[in-house]
């Protein structure tokens, strides 16, 4: 009985060992959907705030705390220079990325929508510089910075000299939107 | 019988035929490499008569021992005679020692003067930077816009020492041309050197001989050594800017490189497209392979490149940009026209 006992409580172990496999997928060529951006919304569309009320693109979950997005996403963000604006999360000439505030939302889908568009003042669109793919592995990326992903995916160590604790030292911000019209 | 003679003799001579060819630690081809064949062999025989003898004493004292035990009694006279002899044996055996290990010093010590005495009078200089998972060139000149930047493979004159410093811009890799030198590692944020005096023309093969993640093992570069002349030549073309496309398929192809993803990570010098983070495609179509070695450059091999890279090389850091076939057939006319 014990011996069943002990045999029944492995298998628990290694079924409950299982669950950490999704952070290390590894998807490299990403999912042959349709190329588009998430909403594929036109410049008109774009509202501060969490104004479109849509549903959350499947796709995030592929990239969402997932080791090897988010480490990509992470060279990603210094070779393209987001720290050019954005410095390591602090925000410089462009706005933090590591408070609560979220001008065009938090989610990942709308992180992709920003940087695939480009937002006013500033912000560049990355649409046909970039892939789908690294829009997204970008934005597991900025999700970091403020604490969204689960810490045994992210990154612990930085890729260059940087002001801000580890990611995995940063505590987790809520998602606000911020108030139209404010700056 | 006789045949199977012949076959216990031709297995061993079958495993040298792995020494053949241009990925080979016994090519000989650079100084260093050459140096080192001639301290191997040094060492292969000091060792291997010291083996043998050591082999032979152990054989008879083994046959000693037989006689001794049948004979069932120990004779004074000759236990003494006996052990004259076994000083004699010992006198002989470590001067042996000594000489051989003497031989072994000295030999590696001028092995390693040889080696360092390239060193002083450097001929050409060069950057090679590892990335994930291919190799940057940049040949160093004073005058910077007579440096000639290209990745995964080089081109060095015969019997010009060339100093090669290595850095790596993520994980730590390692050079390694076995025909010309042993390795040396990248490390980031340090600079290491290596030295390498090529003596023999010849196309070789380099490797990253550190593991540095999934695409180890496709992180190759060639290296063409030629006559001097050849050299200047090649430098000449590779410090040209690329030509301007002229069919209107190639126009196309050349508006899709410096207006979409590709011109966010290579450079073509002479056009847009100014990205730093991939290899300089500026003379990819002179060049032997693609993606690191991992593909020899033709055309078919092309399009399946630029196509579905993550196929051929699951991982690497050239995304897969999917694009309508008209789009990679003037992408892929393009490319060649960059020789």
């Amino acid at each position: 009985m014990s011996l069943h006992c002990r045999n029944s409580l492995l298998a628990f172990a290694l079924v409950a060992l299982l669950a950490g496999c999704n952070r290390e997928e590894r998807n490299s060529r990403g999912k042959p959907l349709a190329e588009t951006a998430p909403g594929m919304v036109t410049p008109d569309t774009i509202l501060p705030g969490n104004a479109r009320p849509s549903a959350p693109d499947p796709r995030a979950a592929q990239y969402e705390n997932n080791a090897p997005s988010i480490s990509q996403g992470q060279t990603l963000f210094a070779q393209m220079n987001c720290s050019g604006c954005h410095s390591h999360g602090g925000g410089g000439m462009g706005p933090a990325l590591m408070d609560a505030k979220w001008r065009y939302g938090g989610r990942m889908d709308q992180i992709v929508a920003s940087i695939a568009e480009g937002r006013p003042n500033g912000m560049p669109a990355w649409r046909g510089k970039l892939t789908e793919q690294q829009m997204w592995q970008i934005a597991a990326y900025v999700r970091t910075l403020s604490g969204q992903e689960r810490k045994d995916a992210v990154s612990a160590r930085a890729d260059e000299m940087s002001n801000t604790p580890p990611q995995t030292q940063i505590e987790r911000e809520p998602i606000e939107s911020a108030e139209s019209g404010q700056q | 019988m006789t045949r199977l003679a012949h076959r216990l003799i031709a297995l061993p001579l079958g495993f040298l035929s792995a020494c053949a060819g241009n990925q080979n630690a016994m090519g000989g081809q650079g100084l260093e490499s050459a140096n080192f064949i001639v301290l191997f062999l040094v060492f292969l025989a000091v060792c291997a008569v010291m083996y043998l003898l050591v082999l032979a004493g152990l054989g008879i004292a083994l046959r000693r021992r037989r006689d001794a035990g049948q004979a069932n009694s120990v004779d004074e006279d000759r236990h003494e005679e006996t052990s004259a002899r076994t000083k004699v044996a010992l006198i002989v055996w470590t001067g042996l020692v000594t000489v051989g290990l003497t031989i072994l010093t000295v030999a590696s010590f001028f092995s390693d003067r040889s080696n360092a005495s390239s060193t002083r009078r450097s001929g050409l200089a060069l950057t090679i930077t590892g990335n994930q998972w291919w190799w940057n060139v940049q040949y160093d000149t004073s005058d910077p816009s007579a440096s000639v930047r290209t990745a995964n493979e080089i081109h060095l004159p015969v019997n010009v020492p060339v100093h090669v410093t290595l850095k790596s811009n993520d994980v730590i890799h390692s050079f390694w041309v076995p025909n010309l030198a042993g390795k040396q590692d990248l490390i980031p944020g340090r600079q290491t050197d290596i030295e390498l005096l090529p003596r023999r023309t010849g196309v070789f093969h380099g490797q990253c001989a550190e593991f540095c993640g999934v695409q180890h093992t496709r992180m190759a570069l060639d290296v063409i050594v030629e006559p001097l002349d050849d050299f200047r030549r090649w430098y000449a073309q590779q410090l040209a800017t690329a030509p301007a496309p002229t069919t209107r398929l190639q126009m196309a192809g050349y508006r899709y490189f410096v207006t979409r993803e590709c011109s966010s990570c290579h450079n073509v010098a002479g056009s847009p497209a100014g990205g730093q983070i991939g290899p300089d495609l500026t003379h990819v179509a002179s060049r032997r392979s693609i993606g690191a070695g991992t593909l020899p450059l033709n055309r078919g091999n092309l399009y399946g490149w630029i196509a579905d890279p993550q196929s051929h090389k699951p991982g690497s850091r050239m995304p897969t940009i999917p694009m309508e076939p008209r789009d990679l057939h003037s992408l892929v006319a393009y490319i060649e026209t960059l020789k």
